[in-house]
């Protein structure tokens, strides 16, 4: 059993119901369980990543409510009755998201560690910003760290996922 | 790993100071939660209860008779976007905009990070600059604290424990104002901050008020009228050359700590060095 499953019989439970990748889910949290574990052990979307635990890296992101938030800083029940998207509810009918076309395409990744993140944080970008200046992406972007690929080829990745996103407007 | 805590949902202001009160040190008051829930993961810090106050409502930007009123619970995110505030307060705008990351911005609170006090946080400075109020209830009192009144350590400010941050007061600034914040650190932690706010009279031939505070370097921001006696009032020319000296006043009352990111010395220079810059760009705007 998972730490966050192990329930003590006095302990305090809040009634949980969101929508997770589009499908309403309805659950009980205690108040301290985080976003990340409830997402990743009572969901088993392990997409998302712990990695830093201190906000800073963007392994974590997930979008509530269409923004980026750090799922390894949020408690659960912050999430009730609002929207939550991890990268596995980002293709749809079986066809990957143009950000995820990209950085296949582009060499946007190489271990993937923090691939989920840097794809959501895009989206993230782009639907407030389609058409941003590589300055804006930078400082959009610069709280998601990748450790290995480099930066470049990310930047390429999302710039060329705009442009898709925006010819298919 | 957060430990277990019991959440309270207040649903006023009364009720939130009167569970702080009842459950003293064993409660602390939660907003976005980005600095508090960190420390408690690390086991630094443990609180039998967390009085969540996102349900009082308090995230509100409005302005009257030249005061711009900002709800605690307005978060970063919201201050950065606001329109009302791109007009006339450019200078926290660009200040909220460049806080830690998105998704610190996104949920973070105006209200949390002052009340944190944590000394690498960037609004302080530029609000004692500004010349705000912080706004305390408790139960039906209410009193306003000087932002430059407010921070008393590291971690630690003026608010009594049963007290609620619910407001933050910033006069508009006047025409021939100029405001800047500059920052200066290594990825996102600030580790020197320099803030002035001041006028220009005589087109732009002399300083008329100024007001600068320095933050991040040291245990909490401050306001140095030493370094602003140096500059008021003087013609532009006189004060351009007082710059250095301000600079070196206003870096020893930052009361630098050496660390990771820059010796004392470092620090206490960087100063002088921000306040030169933020000097030239706030009579710029003037």
């Amino acid at each position: 059993m998972s730490k966050a499953m192990a329930r003590r019989s006095d302990a305090q439970t809040i009634p949980l119901s969101f929508t997770l990748n589009g499908r309403l889910q309805e659950l009980e949290v205690e108040p301290h369980e985080l976003l990340l574990d409830v997402v990743r052990d009572r969901f088993g979307l392990t997409g998302v990543k712990l990695s830093c635990d201190v906000q800073v890296c963007g392994a974590c992101t997930l979008l509530v409510d269409g923004r980026p938030v750090s799922a390894c800083t949020t408690l659960a029940f912050e999430v009730r009755g609002r929207s939550v998207l991890t990268i596995e509810g980002l293709a749809e009918h079986g066809k990957l998201h143009p950000l995820q076309e990209a950085f296949i395409a582009h060499g946007g990744f190489q271990c993937g560690y923090c691939t989920p993140g840097m794809i959501l944080a895009a989206k993230a970008l782009l639907d407030e910003n389609p058409n941003p200046s590589e300055e804006e992406l930078k400082h959009f972007m610069h709280g998601n760290i990748c450790r290995c690929t480099g930066y470049k080829k990310i930047i390429e990745s999302i710039m060329a996922a705009a442009k898709k996103l925006r010819r298919g407007r | 790993m957060l430990k277990r805590f019991r959440l309270e949902e207040p649903e006023s202001a009364n009720e939130a100071c009167e569970l702080l009160g009842r459950f003293g040190e064993s409660a602390k008051v939660y907003a976005g939660g980005t600095e508090l829930l960190l420390a408690m993961k690390e086991g630094l810090v443990h609180y039998e209860r967390l009085v969540n106050i996102k349900k009082l409502g308090l995230n509100q930007i409005t302005r009257d008779n030249g005061t711009i009123h900002i709800g605690a619970l307005c978060t970063h995110r919201q201050l950065e976007t606001a329109p009302d505030l791109q007009r006339s307060l450019p200078a926290l705008v660009k200040l909220e905009r460049n806080v830690a990351n998105v998704r610190v911005r996104q949920v973070g609170t105006l209200g949390g990070n002052l009340c944190f006090a944590e000394p690498h946080a960037d609004p302080g400075t530029l609000l004692i600059a500004l010349g705000a109020q912080i706004i305390a209830e408790k139960g039906a009192s209410k009193r306003e604290i000087a932002a430059e009144d407010f921070f008393v350590d590291a971690y630690e400010t003026r608010l009594a424990a049963d007290e609620l941050l619910t407001e933050i007061q910033v006069p508009v600034p006047p025409a021939h104002c100029g405001v800047e914040y500059l920052k200066f650190g290594y990825l996102e932690r600030p580790s020197v901050g320099v803030a002035i706010a001041l006028t220009a009279r005589d087109g732009k031939k002399s300083v008329g008020d100024i007001r600068i505070a320095v933050g991040c370097a040291g245990p909490a921001p401050k306001r140095v009228a030493e370094a602003e006696a140096l500059l008021k009032g003087k013609s532009t020319e006189e004060a351009i050359r007082s710059l250095p000296r301000a600079g070196e006043v206003a870096g020893r009352a930052a009361q630098a700590i050496s660390d990771l990111h820059g010796s004392q010395e470092y620090k206490e220079h960087i100063v002088g060095v921000l306040l030169k810059r933020a000097f030239q760009s706030a009579l710029s705007q003037c």
